[in-house]
């Protein structure tokens, strides 16, 4: 750990290039958290997580061990992890699905166990075919190690664990959407409520969704305690966390670093993190937790990498992912980018999303390449109020799902801060950046 | 029903097994079948209608909203180029361009010889080693325009051939473990064959 002296919790075996397979993965303690869960009750695992404060690794930041209370009160059916990594910027699950599928594999089993689930599903985003390779190959071994399956390691318990392919739909990582996409449907979020999945789930039923990171820290706590999780961190954002650093800084890459303890300088130019700028060059803009987030400032830097903070702030820590604009980066430019994701993947059930951020995506486009008008700003606006009124933030909902309201924040931010930019485009009838 | 191979068949119930509800299994029977054929073909596409219990229009309907499923013939090899906002700040745009010039075709095309696809593609998740690019769903990052030349070189001579499957092969692992868990599935199936090093 760099910047704290907080340990590594869920990239301690990433030095090692086996660090996929069982062999590694027991000579470093594995399946020992797993042991230990099987020797306490189920109630006891989950009173562990609750008090280590683990919040959500998959964007929404929830508390898993909340969510699990909600369900202990109906008896779950399916455990369906997240594994649909798709937020562009975001590549942290990524990195664990490949390099420590048995720290996943773990975690599950402990999640079933005090939840008392005996099938759970892997959702892998289907681009992610190594990933998906290694994560079937460590659950085979798994299976083999008596971890997983009937009667794990002789305690009686036993979950049956099957990894699903995604195919190619960002949409899919949105909880109600993969459980769509898990039964064999086009991914089309349930509207909530009454679909939320501790209610109405995975074929009806009961299901706990959690994301791969949030599992994957599972076998630390067990093993050392939610008290020495929350320990870690500061107020509701404990533990460590892992950040996918992109864009413009010299390295890029995932770093686990201690929550609310560093702050985006930090991460961005510590020589053993990000190590500054690309080329030395000034910083324009950060886009922090993901493209659905609002943008940051250099005056920003300052601010610690915790979710309260940042949600007061006026952003979300989102998926965990860091992008860096210097001062050469045409914001319009991201922002048409970012929209046109949007555009793309937008699964068209709800008009506002689905017509918005086509022509949204236009009007930027247009704006971009020098053949906009200096009403297309306010036209941008209005569009965006459609889609979510008022333009606040967190943004009010009038669609199905959360993707649509998340189309404004990249171009509000753009106007925000860099409005002038956006007007030279118009003026110069071309690209200032080229 | 005799479009897939016995062997394909056989994972193909085999994953329908491993399921509640058949249906679930819609999308990786997709992927066998496009594994067998590069592409979901009309008549894989009955198969799996068959096997899980809908309609052929059904099955295509589903299949149709997923990016990675093809229901028309693509090339040997599918490269797909990031350009989403991590790739982009990181020269993607010039790198798709140099894509475009050096096979001869847009996105969405494909070679004259059948041997590459182009694709634009959003966000892989390997944003650290931007610009990107995927083949066949296998990764390259870091790339240049001569690392692109050198790399589409290698795949047309074939040295890359253990690293990049034929399009559509996803999964080259199969599972082992926890089949006769009581669901009445088939017993265990092929041994895996074992997962190239590599990776991030
Ligand atoms: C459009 C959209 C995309 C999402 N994509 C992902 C994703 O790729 N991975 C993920 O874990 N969560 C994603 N989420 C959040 C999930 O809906 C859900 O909150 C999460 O998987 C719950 O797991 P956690 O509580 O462990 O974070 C997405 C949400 C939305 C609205
Ligand atoms: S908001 Fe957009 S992505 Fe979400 S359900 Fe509506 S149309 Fe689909
Ligand atoms: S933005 Fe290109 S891989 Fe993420």
């Amino acid at each position: 750990m760099a910047i704290t002296e907080a340990p590594r919790i869920v990239t301690s075996r990433l030095s090692h290039s086996d660090s996929h397979t069982l062999e590694r993965y027991l000579a470093t303690g594995g399946y020992e958290g797993l042991r230990k869960a099987l020797s306490m009750t189920p109630e006891q695992v989950a009173a562990e997580v609750d008090a280590a404060s683990l919040l959500g690794r998959g964007g929404a930041g929830f508390p898993a061990g909340r969510k699990w209370a909600m369900l202990r009160k109906a008896p779950v059916t399916y455990l369906v992890v997240n594994g649909d990594e798709s937020e562009p910027a975001t590549f942290k699950d990524h990195l664990l699905l490949e390099r420590d599928p048995h720290q996943l594999v773990e975690g599950v089993v402990i999640a079933a166990y005090a939840l008392g689930v005996t099938q759970a599903f892997i959702y892998v985003r289907g681009e992610l075919a190594l990933g998906m390779e290694r994560v079937q190959a460590a659950l085979n071994d798994a299976y083999e190690h008596g971890a997983v399956g009937p009667d794990i390691f002789g305690s009686g318990f036993g979950v049956d664990v099957v990894v699903h392919p995604g195919a190619g739909a960002y949409i899919c990582g949105e909880e109600t959407a993969l459980i769509e996409s898990l039964e064999g449907k086009r991914g089309f979020p349930r509207i909530k409520p009454p679909y939320f999945p501790a209610a109405i789930g995975l074929y009806g039923e009961p299901t706990v969704v959690n994301n791969v990171e949030t599992l994957s820290n599972l076998p630390w706590i067990v093993l050392n305690g939610g008290a020495a999780f929350s320990a870690l961190g500061e107020g509701r954002s404990a533990g460590t966390r892992l950040f996918a650093l992109a864009g413009k800084v010299r390295n890029p890459g995932v770093y686990e670093i201690e929550m609310v303890k560093t702050t985006f300088r930090d991460l961005i130019y510590a020589p053993v993190l990000g190590g500054g700028v690309l080329a030395g060059r000034d910083l324009k803009a950060i886009i922090p937790g993901g493209v659905s987030a609002p943008w940051f400032g250099p005056e920003h830097l300052d601010l610690p990498l915790g979710q309260d903070e940042v949600g007061a702030a006026g952003s979300m820590l989102g998926s965990g992912s860091v992008v860096v604009m210097d001062d050469q980066t045409c914001a319009l430019r991201a922002a048409w980018r970012i929209t046109k994701f949007f555009w793309r993947e937008s699964c068209g059930q709800c008009t506002p999303c689905r017509e918005g951020s086509g022509w949204l995506e236009k009007i930027l486009r247009r704006l971009e390449q020098g053949a906009g008008r200096e009403e297309d700003v306010d036209l941008l606006l209005d569009v965006c109020d459609n889609i979510a009124p008022g333009i606040t933030w967190p943004p009010q909902q009038t669609t199905i799902c959360v993707l649509g309201p998340s189309i404004p924040s990249s171009i509000a931010s753009a106007i925000r801060m860099f409005r002038d930019e956006i007007l030279l485009h118009v003026k110069e009838g071309a690209c200032p950046y080229g | 029903m005799a479009h897939l191979s016995p062997d394909n068949l056989e994972r193909a119930r085999a994953l329908v097994a491993l399921y509640p509800h058949p249906r679930s299994a819609l999308v990786p029977l997709c992927h066998v079948a496009q594994e067998q054929d590069g592409w979901l073909t009309p008549e894989a596409i009955s198969d799996i209608a068959e096997l899980v219990g809908t309609t052929p229009a059904d099955v295509l309907g589903t299949a149709s909203f997923y990016d990675m499923l093809h229901t028309e013939p693509v090339g040997t090899y599918v490269v797909s180029i990031c350009t989403n906002i991590a790739c982009m700040l990181r020269g993607a745009d010039d790198l798709l361009r140099h894509a475009e010039e050096h096979l001869g075709i847009h996105p969405g095309g494909t070679t004259p010889d059948g041997m590459f696809t182009l694709e634009e593609a959003e966000c892989l998740a390997d944003c650290g080693r931007a610009p990107c690019l995927q083949v066949n769903h296998r990764f390259f990052g870091n790339l240049t325009a001569e690392g692109f030349d050198a790399l589409v070189a290698d795949l047309r001579s074939g040295t890359l051939d253990s690293e990049v499957p034929h399009h559509g092969t996803l999964c080259r692992i199969r599972r082992t473990g926890g089949l006769s868990s009581g669901k009445g599935g088939p017993p265990a199936m092929a041994a895996a064959e074992s997962v190239p090093e590599g990776g991030s």
